[in-house]
């Protein structure tokens, strides 16, 4: 290394990057330091990661569901879309949403609205945004609201186990969730108002819409492809959990006189998430690395803005790499004991 | 008479229902079907929502009337049973059979009748549908990358024959069965290589792996004459000799000239590209993956404890990064910790990569099989008298692998369809060329096609191997 000229440290992570990102979650333009790039990056990926594993659990549960269902027609789509999808390579799949899929949306100016607010166009994907006052003052009343429902949840589990009485958790929750917040804008100002994306002419034959909340459709393909991608694995996952509850508990269950609905929750889930969870954690982990794929269609995720454009500039490549592979290292490590922390919560307690 | 009742239906008046169902869940088809084949909007007349919601209401009263329990008709019963149990399955039902006509027509204009097929230039492709010329066009470059059209042959005449030589498996005879594993492990990947690299790259005939080769052939013939009993130090020590001998007394002055002879034209690795490149680096990868992952899991298991850890953290240091990040490794940061005037081709850099990322994966498919075997199978082959190797390679492993099976196939697939990626180091595989074919000027505007075909290429690849593993699954599968 050193015959090569090459020095080695990490002072650079301070200077000006002088480069832009198009679409970052923090303040940000080529007069904030390397780091802050890092810091861009790496919001970007999360959010990504985010998104996908939401849909992606979403689609994969209803599908892993559906490929159980006794009707054959719904079982035939379920098990066509998982072997379609998870044959195709996820590289292919993202191009194919972002060069071919999205492409074909029409420009702004002709985007037709859906239920007159969104405008899907082929520059993205705008929403009505909400423009907050005392936004804080919210947030803290969600966070209370969740605060207080673990507590009412562990007074409720401690009132059954001591006095066999059961308590309307569910109701208690969900109540706590509005009223907190509503509260918050009754009493602590703050108030929320829609902000409607419109429409403006930036040139002769260029338009765009402003205001609201622009999704770029980088975001819109890479988020797509992972979730649908990474939903069939889930499904698998979520069909092998289900099928691994041996008939006889249903049966033993549904003979004790529960209902269908309390032989699901009571019975079936609580032994199927045994076996669904882990294999789905590390589904969770392959989305969280295969976001990195977002470098090939140019959306700011950290590999991109990093480990590419911050790499070609100052060009040191040990230090930059060496912090790109530790930041996904850190984040796989981090969602892994936290899954291994909630796995281990809902094994079974053998004496 | 019976009296009808239309809410539940019932055995009494079973085919009163039944014509009434059916034709009612018929013409709720023959709605769509009209309307999605030629356009004949047969419910115009009624308000927009209601005529876009009419075939589904009919089919749903149509399907209802026909939900009768023990009606005695086999095929009706066949049909409740299967997509009728209830209203809810009957709408999802209804719901998946509209979906399926009403996709049909765009589907089909777009792959077949709008399409165009003939033609060699963007202005063939005039119709609504899908340009297959495109793909005729490009067809040698999605397949043989940059390699000149002229030698494109040699790829050819190398897949066949390794595919004829891996083949080779299913026509030994009972005699040589037991020679397979030898071949597949050691013999077939050294053919595969030499193949690839006399005929593919076109390398010099003489180089530093012939001496090698010749080597090891020389001494496994003088092999056969050596009693048992010195084997294993015979095979420790000549080949090394031979090797070394061969290379610095015999051939010294022979190599500089042997060196330059090639029997074909070289072309270098960038050149490479296209389907062929994704089947090249698949192959070598799956070849070196597998035995480190092997060596791993055992690693991670064993009881000494550095080489525990040492596998414990190679496998999740590997675990934890994207591949694209290896890659970057590989390209970028590897190549400084090279003395000055050492170079490894980049595409030998990326097959190590993908190899030990993967590796890292099939290591814990493995370590999983390995778990599963009760302790009793250790102690019994220990019991016996047997070291670690041997109770490894003839007890655990087998049983462990045949466990593993989908395991270690997923992995595989992961790994096919991982080998894209190493457009990052600007190899172009068939992704990889498709983006370089779809910016082209003359042919602007045809990615959907491009990607539908390598879509349909990469879903042939997986879906018959995943098939593969599965059949191999239920051939070993044994009651335990």
């Amino acid at each position: 290394m050193e015959n090569r000229g090459i020095t080695f440290g990490y002072g650079f992570l301070s200077q000006e990057s002088s480069f832009d990102v198009q679409f970052s979650l923090i303040e940000y333009d080529g007069s904030h330091s390397y780091f802050r790039a890092y810091l861009v990056g790496l919001l970007n990926t999360i959010l990504v990661s985010v998104i996908g594993i939401i849909f992606a659990t979403i689609i994969g549960v209803v599908v892993g569901i559906a490929r159980l269902s006794s009707n054959y027609l719904i079982e035939r789509t379920a098990a066509i879309y998982v072997e379609f999808f998870r044959n195709i390579p996820l590289l292919l799949q993202i191009f194919f949403w972002y060069f071919a899929a999205l492409r074909a949306l029409p420009l702004p100016e002709k985007a037709e609205p859906m239920f007159g607010v969104f405008f899907l166009t082929i520059k993205g994907f705008f929403v009505p945004a909400f423009v907050w006052n005392n936004l804080d003052i919210f947030i803290y009343s969600v966070i209370a609201a969740i605060i207080s429902i673990v507590f009412v949840r562990l007074y409720a589990k401690k009132k059954q186990e001591n006095r066999g009485i059961q308590t309307p958790v569910l109701s208690i929750s969900i109540g706590l969730l509005i009223i907190l917040p509503l509260l918050s804008f009754l009493l602590g100002g703050v108030s929320a108002s829609i902000e409607i994306p419109v429409i403006e002419q930036l040139s002769q034959t260029s338009f765009t819409y402003k205001g609201g909340l622009k999704l770029p459709p980088e975001l819109i393909s890479l988020a797509l492809a992972l979730s649908l991608y990474t939903a069939t694995f889930i499904a698998e996952c979520v069909r092998a959990g289900v099928q691994g509850v041996s008939k006889g508990q249903k049966e033993a269950a549904a003979s004790i006189g529960l209902t269908p609905n309390q032989v699901l929750k009571l019975v079936v889930m609580p032994q199927a998430l045994r076996i669904i969870i882990p294999p789905t954690t590390n589904q969770y982990l392959n989305l969280t690395k295969n976001s990195s794929l977002a470098a090939a269609i140019a959306y700011p995720d950290l590999v991109l803005v990093f480990a590419g454009t911050a790499l070609m500039q100052t060009g040191r490549a040990i230090e930059i790499v060496s912090i790109t592979m530790l930041t996904y290292l850190t984040l796989s490590i981090t969602i892994s004991i936290f899954m291994n922390w909630y796995n281990k919560k809902i094994a079974i307690k053998e004496k | 008479m019976n009296k009808l009742n239309f809410l539940s239906p019932d055995k009494n008046n079973l085919y009163k229902y039944l014509y009434l169902g059916i034709s009612l869940f018929f013409i709720s088809i023959l709605i769509v079907f009209l309307n999605s084949f030629f356009s004949l909007d047969l419910t115009s007349y009624l308000p927009g929502t209601l005529s876009y919601f009419l075939p589904l209401i009919i089919g749903f009263i149509g399907l209802h009337l026909i939900r009768i329990e023990y009606s005695g008709i086999k095929f009706l019963d066949i049909v409740n049973k299967n997509i009728n149990t209830n209203s809810f399955n009957a709408l999802l039902s209804l719901l998946i059979i509209f979906a399926v006509i009403k996709s049909i027509p765009p589907l089909l204009s777009w792959f077949i009748i709008d399409a165009n097929f003939v033609g060699d230039s963007k202005d063939a492709c005039s119709g609504s549908g899908a340009c297959w010329a495109y793909i005729k066009t490009w067809f040698n470059r999605f397949m043989y990358g940059m390699y000149p059209n002229a030698e494109q042959w040699r790829i050819n005449l190398s897949f066949i024959a390794l595919a004829f030589l891996g083949g080779v498996g299913f026509f030994a005879s009972e005699k040589f069965k037991k020679y397979l594993t030898l071949y597949y492990v050691v013999v077939y990947p050294v053919i595969a290589f030499l193949f690839i690299f006399f005929f593919i790259s076109g390398g010099p005939i003489f180089f530093d792996f012939s001496y090698g080769i010749i080597a090891a052939v020389i001494s496994i013939v003088i092999g056969f004459f050596i009693p048992s009993k010195f084997k294993m130090y015979y095979f420790l020590i000549v080949p090394i000799t031979i090797y070394i001998l061969l290379k610095y007394v015999f051939f010294y002055e022979e190599l500089i000239e042997l060196g330059k002879i090639q029997a074909f034209e070289w072309v270098e690795t960038g050149a490479w590209g296209g389907l062929s490149l994704t089947f090249i680096v698949s192959f070598f990868c799956l070849i070196f993956c597998f035995p480190v992952g092997l060596f791993l899991s055992l690693g991670r298991r064993s009881d000494l404890p550095i080489i525990k850890y040492i596998s414990i953290g190679f496998i999740e240091f590997w675990r934890g990064v994207p591949l694209i990040t290896v890659l970057f490794m590989s390209s970028v940061m590897f190549p400084m910790f090279l003395p000055e005037d050492m170079f490894i081709d980049k595409l030998v850099r990326v097959i190590i990569a993908i190899s030990l990322f993967e590796a890292a994966y099939v290591a814990e498919v493995i370590r999983g099989g390995l778990q599963a075997l009760p302790r009793g199978q250790y102690d019994a082959a220990k019991s016996l008298g047997m070291g670690y190797w041997k109770m490894h390679i003839f007890v655990i492993l087998p049983q462990a692998l045949k466990l593993v099976i989908p395991g270690i196939a997923n992995t595989f697939l992961a790994l096919v369809k991982d080998t894209p990626l190493i457009f990052v180091v600007g190899l172009l595989e068939i992704v990889g060329m498709l983006n370089l074919a779809k910016t082209n000027p003359e042919w602007l505007g045809f990615a959907m096609e491009g990607y539908v075909f390598a879509s349909i290429v990469f879903f042939i690849i997986c879906y018959a191997m995943s098939k593969y593993s599965y059949n191999l699954e239920q051939k070993y599968k044994t009651e335990r």
